[in-house]
């Protein structure tokens, strides 16, 4: 087997700076439209609200349980098969006339209750009072924004300062990128993929801080070049590791798409999504950023306590 | 500088920590791979029952004469776990043994770790599974701390009014006011000013805040009032636990969470209906006297109801008519009981009081034999509705008299109530009633609940998805790396088994997302070993010799290591603050699994390339 061979690369990435800015811009003009436009298409765990995954013993036609639903009053309910014809997914909207707690049970009865039903059971249910969800709301935005800041101060304790705003910006791009993703293709944003996005923004954060340190490295070392040759340098030498540790996750994470189960979907796309554009933007949002804010070599030379610091 | 047959060495003590630490990994995570039993665990629904070796011999001749195959008895601290191979049985054993064992034990189902005694002995356990992987029911509840706050001042009221009375100061009124607090009113400012005085010294607690010459205004302190919604909040959560323990369900978990909530996780649970009934609603009973000199059809129709009287409805929709008096309170209730009527053979429960409520209990039947009684059942219960976009949170009551029976005795301390529909009926009406009424309504504003079976599906698929993902890794990183992919590969192995030991030792809940969390964790771990072997590779270009490339690779690659991990730890702290349930689950396993991945993708594959590779001339490296 011949194995790749991404050494020798010399490419000219920052060349294409302007073209990869004006598109990151179209597109993050695009996903933020959507997203104000369409909003998102939130789960319910923040809009509050009732699902119930209810298993057939025999494969069921959707117009059938919805029927059913009607009869005993729940007209708002939308019903899909989900994985098998025997599994069926139901979701109903805040309830105004109804006890929510016990509303699962009611729908249970009265498809057991309909011809055919016999053997369906509660795989899963879940009910979340308004409340709640508008604190996860809350919550989730806190602690997007706190992992945000949280890296921010470290990336500008560990580097210089235009370079941790290419992080953020870098990290910021990747955010809105696959939140923008979720709401244009109307994908159900849960609590999982929450917990992805925030999984995204570390994950993007690690592949643009690997060039970063190479960028800082080769100031360090090179005496002769420009900055836009050493960042491109950089980006050259790191390019093998970043495609090899985005094809290491992404393969991960596709496994978890096609075994997790239907709960990891979303989770697993946001992840992908993320990992894709995270390793596009540590390529170019990051570096170029920094080149537009006018970083240069004297920005980068340690310091003389540092100096004492480093490696031979 | 060291040279090249030297560089690559670890000292022996290094190799035997790395051992020590894989090691102990390993003896943590062993309970893992023992399954489950289904079982049933029995333990005593009072302090004073003994689980001892003469009940385990009582319950082994019961599942004998039953003919109920079981794996085996074991009797632990304080309860005693009979293991089943079939789930089948383990339900038909937990119905026959609840039946026949009686309200003094409670029997519930559970899934026991068939890992040997030996290892439980030395303290090691399986990582414990969250409900998305076990099934069960979650349930977050909010305690109603107006209703709580309004509660305590109606019985304010109440001494308020006695206490002028005893004064003999006269006052027109006295009330709840509108906006929170008592208010009391007055004809004239002297009985007011009285009333002032004689309110300071019998109920200090109560502060007087307006200065109106012709009423009182009287508002609880703010430290009582923190007391009263502490009190609330722990009476409901004792209440809570009385009531999982009579619905028999093993390790369950009631917490609070936050100031006014409660969380409550019951594993293994099936009948989330049932639960929720008997968790959800609050309820007492009034006791009055029937009216029985109107006609109650006909006040019902006319809806003329006599002053001194009540309308009620019975369980068919018949009108009753009661007593506005009330003779005896839930409050007095000190037990309940389901049985069987021993004249009539039907459901009946067995009610005790107190003191206090037994005495008045006398006082008000014994006048009374041979006139009718009825028992309200009334239930409270909140709900959260949505109005024109606002939310707005209803508590409501619904009354219904479940008995009406003639007083045959002067009633006591113990005393009966017949005329329930089923002995189930008298048992839930039984439960609620020795529970004790709960201080506040209580409402479930967060469920989520999992089938046992779709339980065990999430596990399957969990596990499948972290074995393929890291089959996929190895092969990936052995295609591009060789044998150092294959040292990857193992350090990753040992990084899941670190994981798997650390999640063992923490007891932490391991969830479908942690299992996701840990997917990742693989993904991200091999990025060390990636950037090491990337740094090795350029090394060698650069002209160096395949030992010295070894060493530069990793002492260059492991700042970069630190940077990118420690910011990915970051993000899993900020989701573990925030995370709820199973989002926490994914942020422990994530940042676990972060710290063990740099022990192993660091320290473990050096030291394993170090054993191959080091101390011996290599003219060429394969990487």
């Amino acid at each position: 087997m011949e194995r790749f061979s991404l050494y020798n690369t010399n490419i000219d990435f920052l060349r294409w700076r302007k073209v990869a800015m004006a598109w990151s811009i179209i597109v993050l003009l695009i996903a933020v439209g959507s997203l104000l436009v369409q909003g998102m298409n939130l789960g319910l765990d923040f809009t509050g609200g009732t699902v119930i995954e209810v298993q057939y013993a025999q494969p069921v036609e959707i117009p059938k349980v919805r029927e059913t639903l009607v009869k005993a009053g729940f007209g708002d309910a939308q019903t899909q098969h989900f994985g098998t014809s025997k599994d069926v997914l139901i979701r109903i909207p805040p309830h105004d006339q109804r006890n929510a707690a016990t509303l699962s049970n009611e729908v249970l009865r009265a498809l057991q209750d309909a011809e055919g039903g016999a053997g369906a059971t509660l795989a899963r249910a879940e009910f979340v009072g308004p409340q709640v969800g508008q604190e996860l709301v809350e919550q989730g935005g806190l602690a997007a924004l706190g992992a945000l800041a949280g890296i921010l101060v470290y990336v500008m304790f560990r580097f210089e300062w235009r370079l941790a705003v290419g992080t953020i910006a870098a990290t910021v791009h990747d955010v809105v990128f696959t939140v923008g993703w979720f709401s244009l293709f109307h994908l159900e944003f849960d609590l999982t993929v929450l917990a992805a996005v925030l999984a995204v923004i570390g994950y993007s954060v690690n592949d643009t801080v690997v060039v970063l340190d190479r960028i800082r490295e080769n100031f360090r070392k090179r005496r002769k070049g420009s900055v836009l040759e050493i960042m491109n340098r950089s980006i050259n030498e790191t390019l093998s590791r970043t495609l090899m540790t985005s094809l290491a996750t992404l393969l991960s994470v596709i496994v978890l798409y096609f075994l997790g189960g239907t709960v990891m979907h979303g989770f697993s796309i946001a992840m992908i999504v993320g990992i894709l554009v995270g390793t596009y933007s540590s390529i170019y949002i990051a570096s170029a950023s920094a080149l537009y804010l006018g970083i240069s070599r004297e920005d980068l030379l340690p310091k003389a306590k540092e100096a004492a610091d480093e490696r031979p | 500088m060291a040279t090249p047959y030297t560089l690559n060495q670890y000292p022996w003590w290094k190799y035997l920590l790395i051992g020590l630490v894989i090691l102990w990994g390993l003896i943590f995570a062993l309970p893992n791979l023992f399954g489950e039993d289904p079982a049933v665990q029995i333990s005593g629904a009072r302090a004073n029952i003994a689980i001892d070796p003469a009940f385990q011999d009582r319950v082994a001749a019961l599942l004998d004469t039953e003919k109920l195959p079981h794996k085996r008895l074991e009797l632990e601290a304080d309860r005693l776990l009979v293991r089943f191979t079939d789930p089948e049985e383990q339900l038909k054993a937990a119905d026959i043994l609840k039946d026949r064992l009686g309200r003094d034990y409670i029997v519930a189902l559970n899934l026991a770790s068939s890992e040997p005694g030996f290892l439980r002995a030395l303290g090691l356990n399986p990582m414990y599974l969250g409900l998305d992987l076990r099934g069960g029911v979650h349930f977050l509840m909010q305690v109603d701390m107006d209703a709580t706050i309004k509660q305590v001042e109606d019985s304010y009221v109440e001494d308020v009014r006695a206490q002028l009375r005893a004064a003999k100061v006269l006052y027109t009124s006295v009330g709840r006011a509108a906006n929170g607090g008592i208010r009391v009113e007055f004809k004239d400012g002297a009985e007011r000013d009285k009333a002032a005085q004689v309110l300071h010294k019998q109920l200090p607690s109560l502060q007087q805040t307006e200065s109106d010459p012709l009423s009182l205004k009287l508002t609880l302190g703010e430290p009582e009032i923190r007391e009263k919604r502490d009190f609330a909040l722990q009476q409901n959560i004792t209440t809570l636990r009385n009531r999982v323990n009579e619905l028999g369900v093993a390790e369950p978990i009631i917490q609070q969470q936050g100031n006014d909530r409660i969380v409550v996780q019951l594993p293994g649970v099936q009948d989330t209906a049932r639960a929720k009934e008997i968790l959800g609603a609050t309820a007492t009973l009034e006791f009055r006297l029937a009216d029985e000199e109107n006609d109650w059809t006909q006040a019902a129709a006319t809806g003329r109801i006599p002053l001194n009287s009540r309308l009620y409805k019975d369980r068919e929709g018949r009108p009753v008519l009661l007593q506005k008096r009330v003779m005896l309170t839930g409050d007095s209730i000190v037990d309940a009981a389901s049985g069987l009527d021993q004249q009539s053979g039907g459901p009946a429960v067995f009610v005790t009081l107190d003191g206090k409520g037994a005495k008045r209990f006398e006082d008000a039947t014994k006048d009374n034999i041979g006139k009718r009684m009825g028992v309200v059942f009334i239930e409270n219960k909140t709900e959260t509705k949505r109005v024109d976009g606002e939310l707005k949170k209803t508590a409501y009551t619904v009354e219904e008299v479940i008995n009406l029976a003639t007083i045959r005795d002067r009633l006591g301390r113990r005393f009966q109530i017949t005329g329930l529909d089923s002995t189930r009926e008298a048992r839930d009406l039984a439960l609620l009633l020795r529970a004790g009424a709960l201080a506040s309504p209580i409402e479930i504003i967060e469920e989520r609940t999992v089938g046992p079976s779709a339980g065990k599906e999430n596990i399957a698929q969990g596990f499948r998805a972290a074995m393929v993902s890291l089959l996929v890794i190895a092969a990936f990183m052995v295609g591009r790396y060789r044998w150092f992919g294959a040292i990857a590969t193992a350090a990753l192995a040992a990084n899941v088994v670190l994981l798997i030991a650390a999640l063992s030792m923490l007891q932490a809940t391991l969830t479908l997302p942690g299992i996701a969390g840990i997917v990742l964790t693989m993904g991200m771990a091999v990025d060390a070993n990636v950037l090491i072997y990337e740094r090795i590779r350029e090394e060698i270009r650069n002209g160096n010799s395949p030992q010295a490339a070894i060493h530069a690779g990793f002492d260059r690659a492991f700042d970069t290591i630190i940077d990118s991990n420690l910011t990915t730890l970051i993000a899993a702290i900020m989701l573990f603050g925030f995370g709820t349930g199973p989002i926490k689950g994914f942020a422990v396993t994530l940042s676990i699994g972060i710290v063990t991945s740099m022990f192993t993708a660091v320290t473990g594959s050096r030291a394993l390339v170090n054993l191959i590779y080091g101390g011996r001339k290599l003219q060429k490296l394969t990487i």
